[in-house]
């Protein structure tokens, strides 16, 4: 077995690597940037070495530097993790003539599996299922219209080096095809410098579902089932499980013995990822490989007990496969949710910065469940803006997927990250979608069912009631402590009461509470009550009760008379008063926020370092209005309409918070 | 008997009514509560004992006999707060428009005199359309009555102004003399004259809103140290306060039952100072993370943001905190910053209150605008401050300490009790690049000599240990366990006894 090894990558995945090398007693190398000198991956690692600036470009893909490193430290073997080096045939080649092990495929099968065209080809040839389409280069928009016919509507234009949506079109008419092919075809040539197109059915209710393969150097293939991706934001995945509620155990082995039949026609080795596309028939077609290590690979871990990065050295190593298809059985159900430091309130916006606050809930690994969080940051560290938004994947197991989603809703509700925006709301709110509840999910899940965007999380009544009985008996914890300051008169302390009013969400509930030692019996005026049991006392950022005999992890802050609660993706602001007190602040105009759509607001913290317009001064749509500084980066920010400039509250050099208001239009 | 008791109930129903109902109406119209509402908010529920409920004014002039409403205007009193006795009175803006007589200034005045006798907090609550003119002298001579007491009372015992209405002419002065102001947004204001006389002399239009709200006071001129959504959130967060202050300078602050360790170790301090010394990072996230259960009461948020201001508890008890604040002008010290903790300084020193400074601080602003304004002054109003202050005085330098700033911010040389720097900490007569343009001003031309000895001068003096060899610093801390050091350091200064010189009253550089 090798000795050592280096990661070329930073982040979760070099730590998710560096895990499975300690626990086989292999010594690790870390890589990293200026700006991962604090990483985690880089505290993790046995050794590590700067390998420059923190642009990726300058740093982790340089593969000459990549090298130095592992001269340098001797390293026998490399993992590149995904993204990065990973699906990079130059690296494996430089690898292959400095005698490094690559842990990884053969450059050949990544140069195979790396074209699209290429790739569908040899997946035909290999009895794999395709979308049909037309294979060859198309001249002009006459002849992709006539294609297109032939394949029957609708269809995609697609862009022969395409990714991440990019010189990608869906046309349902001969008119949509030209209009299609030409802005394709534009889009190819400058975002990848190559404008081959081409065109395939287009398939209507899709989901995302791929294969794991693993193979060995000895002809030894297997497929680890499959992992179901449909929930994708702008192609990038955000939930992901296995096994898929969809697919049938027919279905299911068809496309893996297709899977594997692809691995071993390209000569692949090591872990890959064959993804299909499958529509509402359960008819599936081939996409593409992924030569490397999945982002998703843990919930086929959590489903197959088989450590994926661990059968990768193996294999590298040239171990032959432990195991068989037969031994490769389903058990149970895994689903993974993507923490992103993106804003979900503002459209998603990367978000970046300090973690002030980084928690995650505890990993378990027990018979009834597990939590797993792969994680590349601590509490302390920085989001950079250089890399990949990802924070943490978290995962959990559980027999069926019922519980499997119930045990992700408890692991998010006590998952705190506080300093940057982070997509744990819109996690949750997904977590008790009716439609991912029950399955029938597509790609176009996120899109169809947020088209407005996400705006937060409305709890419904039941819920909400128990949210309201948790808060009152919190606040009449924190009212007890209170009244015990020292400096009391003596015989005329005060007595916190039993009756109090809870406002939330815009209703209000009238309480009385019983409270005993365990907890307190929350009482609603209709005779309603629930029990809130548990240990919270004030300061702590999670309440963990349990309430009628259910548990439920609150977030919890404290505010003026009561408490901002999070919970299951729902931001409440929670008032708690004596009946009297709510009766007055019923009295209290209600101040409607500012319209801001005549504003222009800061939307990141930063510096003015440049005004460019006056007070009086007519503005076009798009117009540069300003110059912010913020995380060394100038943001220039512009006009979204036609307008006056009526006021300007800032100016160079003045400091501003986010949504701090900057000038105001007629 | 009976007959006298109904009377006495009938007496007391008609006070409670005070301006009658259609004036209640209004007042809740405008969003804000009668006087007897606010006090109902303020203090503990059914704690609220009632003077001089019956009292009328005397006044003959222009009328005034025929309206002769039942407590003059201002209703006052006590009761408590979390079972703590405060004093309270609260202008009445239903009854003469919450107009001063004399005899609405001595409701006042008595309370305030109980207050200090019996050593207890005043929080007045002001809504007036200010003296009652009809009373003309008399009513001027009260507001003399009430100044007079809040100049006595300062130091004694905590005065607390809010306001919630206008305040306006001579009225601002009695709360301008109190420890804190706290304003409502959009329905109060204050100033000295109005809109229509400021128009009139100097032909600015301006409304009450821009001249005197809340806005301006909190921002612009920094009289009041907070402003509140409306009545509900600014009494709620009064009684917050409360829970901070000692009742008089007779006691030592309350002390609260905690649920926080206080050996609670943040190794996320570890990386707080960024590697960079140009780049700012919050100091509040310190703050928040050296404070039990991260409960932080803001004095002047919205003022002078390159200091922090407030109150933290530690073990239960409370302590104020100033910081430096990268984020704002690189945390420099300047006019407004040294005003903003100098008074607040003063008060944790007068009510036996600890201080916790946290430094980082590259000097003072330069400029013109500065020493225009006096920063010679107005700095050495927070050297002053810090300087005379007896209480338990615990530093925590986290990065830079530079020149006289290094000094004024709670050193060592201003009986600075414990004095802790973090090892990110530099404590320098000025940075590394400044000192070494002075030094060898001669090798400016050769920037190659000049990187050299601006290196060596940061191995030099770029860290905490020099200063400590010489004692200026008592230990270099790590950072993740400041909250623990802090606290101990705390605790082991419960016994701090020090006696400044015998003087009528000191001289600071006002």
């Amino acid at each position: 077995m090798f000795k050592k090894i280096l990661i070329a990558n930073r982040g979760e995945i070099a730590c998710r690597v560096i895990k499975t090398a300690r626990k086989m007693g292999i010594g690790t190398v870390a890589i990293y940037s200026d700006a991962d000198r604090h990483a985690l991956h880089v505290e993790m690692a046995d050794e590590a070495v700067h390998i420059g600036p923190p642009p990726a470009n300058q740093s982790y893909i340089v593969i000459d530097k990549v090298m130095a490193a592992i001269r340098e430290t001797g390293a026998e073997a490399v993992h590149p993790g995904y993204g990065f080096l990973s699906e990079n045939p130059k690296f494996a080649d430089a690898l292959e003539q400095a005698g490094v092990a690559f842990i990884g495929p053969p450059k050949g099968a990544i140069e195979a599996m790396g074209d699209k065209i290429t790739s569908k080809k040899i997946a035909q040839e290999a009895g794999v299922s395709t979308v049909p389409g037309y294979m060859g280069l198309i001249e002009d928009a006459d002849e992709a219209v006539k294609i297109s016919n032939q394949i029957g509507y609708p269809v995609m234009i697609k862009a022969s080096a395409g990714g991440g949506g990019k010189g990608m079109r869906i046309a349902w008419s001969d008119e949509e095809v030209r209009e299609g092919f030409q802005s394709s075809k534009n889009e190819a040539a400058s975002s990848f410098g190559d404008d081959r197109i081409f065109i395939e059915k287009f398939v209507t209710q899709p989901r995302h579902i791929e294969i794991q393969v693993l193979a060995d150097q000895h002809g030894n293939a297997v497929y680890l089932h499959e992992r179901e991706c449909s929930i994708q934001r702008r192609n990038q995945k955000v939930v992901e499980e296995a096994p898929s509620p969809f697919l049938d155990e027919d279905t299911r082995r068809a496309m893996g013995e297709q899977a594997v039949a692809l691995a071993k026609a390209v000569g692949y080795t090591s872990a890959g990822t064959v993804e299909f596309i499958v529509d509402g028939e359960k008819n599936f077609y081939f996409l593409e490989m992924n030569t490397r290590l999945q982002v998703e690979h843990p919930v086929t871990e959590l489903i197959t007990g088989v450590d994926l990065v661990e059968q990768m050295i193996r294999v590298a190593n040239g171990e032959p496969l432990a195991f068989t298809q037969a031994d490769l059985k389903i058990n149970g159900w895994a689903i993974e949710n993507r923490l992103y430091a993106e804003d979900p309130y503002r459209n998603f916006l990367p978000s970046i910065g300090r973690l002030t606050r980084y928690r995650p809930p505890a990993e378990v690994a027990e018979a009834s469940h597990a939590v797993r969080n792969d994680t590349g940051v601590y509490e302390g560290g920085e989001i950079s803006m250089y890399y990949d938004p990802m924070i943490a994947k978290l995962c959990t197991w559980a027999p069926t997927r019922a519980q499997a989603i119930e045990e992700m809703r408890t692991a998010l509700d006590s998952f705190e990250v506080e300093g940057i925006g982070h997509n744990l709301p819109f996690l949750a709110a997904v977590m008790d979608h009716p439609r991912f509840v029950s399955g029938a999910i597509t790609t176009a899940f996120i899109a169809e069912e947020y088209p407005e965007g996400f705006h937060g999380v409305t709890l419904d009544g039941a819920v909400l009631r128990r949210v309201a009985a948790c808060a009152a008996a919190m606040h009449r914890v924190a009212e007890i402590r209170r009244a015990r300051i020292s400096g009391r008169m003596d015989n005329h302390e005060r007595v916190v009461g039993t009756e109090w009013v809870v406002s939330l969400q815009g209703e209000s509930f009238p309480v009385s509470i019983a409270a005993d030692r365990e907890g307190a019996t929350v009482r609603f005026e209709d005779g309603d009550s629930h029990r809130v049991a548990g240990p919270w006392t004030p300061g702590d950022s999670l309440a963990r009760f349990t309430v009628d005999g259910v548990p439920m992890v609150l977030k919890v802050d404290k505010i003026t008379s009561g408490f901002r609660l999070r919970f299951r993706g729902a931001d409440l602001k929670v008032a708690v008063r004596t009946p009297r007190q709510a009766e007055l602040a019923a009295l209290m105009p209600e101040k409607l926020p500012p319209d801001t759509s005549k504003m222009l607001l800061c939307p990141m913290p930063g510096v003015i370092v440049k005004m460019n317009v006056a007070v009086g001064d007519e503005v076009q749509d798009g117009q540069a209005l300003c110059t912010i500084e913020a995380m060394k980066m100038e943001n220039i920010l512009r006009a979204e309409r036609k307008g006056v400039v009526s006021k300007i509250n800032a100016g160079p050099g003045d400091s501003l918070a986010v949504d701090e208001v900057i000038m105001e239009f007629e | 008997m009976k007959d006298i008791l109904h009377e006495l109930e009938h007496r007391r129903a008609d006070a409670r009514l005070g301006g009658g109902q259609a004036r209640i109406d209004s007042q809740h119209g405008k969003g804000k509560l009668t006087a007897r509402e606010r006090i109902e908010l303020l203090l503990d529920e059914g704690s609220f004992e009632e003077y001089d409920m019956f009292i009328t004014h005397r006044c003959t002039d222009f009328g005034m006999q025929e309206n002769t409403p039942r407590g003059d205007g201002v209703v006052t009193g006590w009761g408590t707060v979390n079972g703590r006795q405060v004093y309270v009175f609260a202008q009445d803006f239903t009854v003469l428009g919450g107009s001063v007589s004399e005899t609405h200034a001595a409701k006042i005045c008595k309370i305030m005199d109980m207050a200090m006798q019996n050593g207890a907090p005043v929080i007045g609550i002001n809504d007036s359309g200010g003296a009652r003119i009809q009373e003309g002298v008399s009513s001027l001579a009260a507001y003399g009555e009430v100044f007079k007491r809040n100049i006595r009372g300062s130091g004694v015992v905590p005065q607390i102004s809010l306001i919630m209405g206008p305040c306006a002419g001579g009225a601002v002065y009695s709360p301008a003399m109190t420890d804190f102001i706290f304003m409502v947004k959009d329905s109060s204001y204050m100033f000295v004259t109005g809109p229509d006389v400021v128009k009139t002399v100097t032909n600015e239009h301006v409304t009450a809103e821009e001249l005197g709200g809340a806005s301006t006071h909190t921002r612009k001129s920094s009289v009041a140290d907070g402003a509140f959504e409306n009545d509900v959130v600014a009494l709620a967060e009064t009684r917050r306060l409360i829970d901070f202050l000692p009742l008089s300078n007779r006691e030592k602050p309350p002390v609260r039952p905690f649920f926080d360790d206080p050996g609670r170790l943040e190794p996320s301090l570890d990386t707080l100072v960024p590697d960079n010394p140009n780049q700012p990072y919050d100091m509040k996230e310190l703050i928040l993370k050296i404070a039990d259960e991260a409960d932080f009461f803001e004095i002047q948020e919205e003022f002078a943001k390159n200091i922090i201001t407030g109150f933290i508890r530690l073990e239960g008890s409370t302590v104020g905190v100033v910081a430096n604040q990268p984020m704002v002008l690189a945390g420099c010290l300047d006019i407004d910053s040294s005003r903003k903790a100098a008074r607040f300084v003063r008060f944790c020193d007068a009510f036996e209150i600890p201080i916790l400074t946290l430094v980082d601080v590259p000097g003072f602003l330069p400029g013109t605008t500065q020493e225009y304004g006096g920063v010679i002054k107005h700095g050495a109003k927070l050297l002053y401050a810090f300087g005379e202050a007896t209480v338990p005085k615990v530093t925590v330098i986290t990065r830079k300490a530079y020149g006289g700033a290094y000094v004024v911010m709670a050193s060592k040389h201003l009986q600075g009790d414990i004095n802790y720097a973090w090892p990110t900490s530099e404590v320098a007569v000025m940075g590394a690049k400044g000192a070494v343009e002075i030094l060898y001003r001669s090798e400016l031309g050769d920037p190659e000599k000049i990187a050299g000895r601006v290196k060596d001068y940061e191995d030099r003096f770029a860290n905490p240990f020099v200063a400590a060899e010489r004692g200026f610093i008592d230990e270099v801390i790590q950072p993740r366990s400041t909250r623990k050091r802090v606290a101990r350091a705390f605790a082991a200064l419960r016994g701090k006894k020090l006696d400044m010189p015998w003087k009528k009253h000191d001289n600071l550089p006002l």
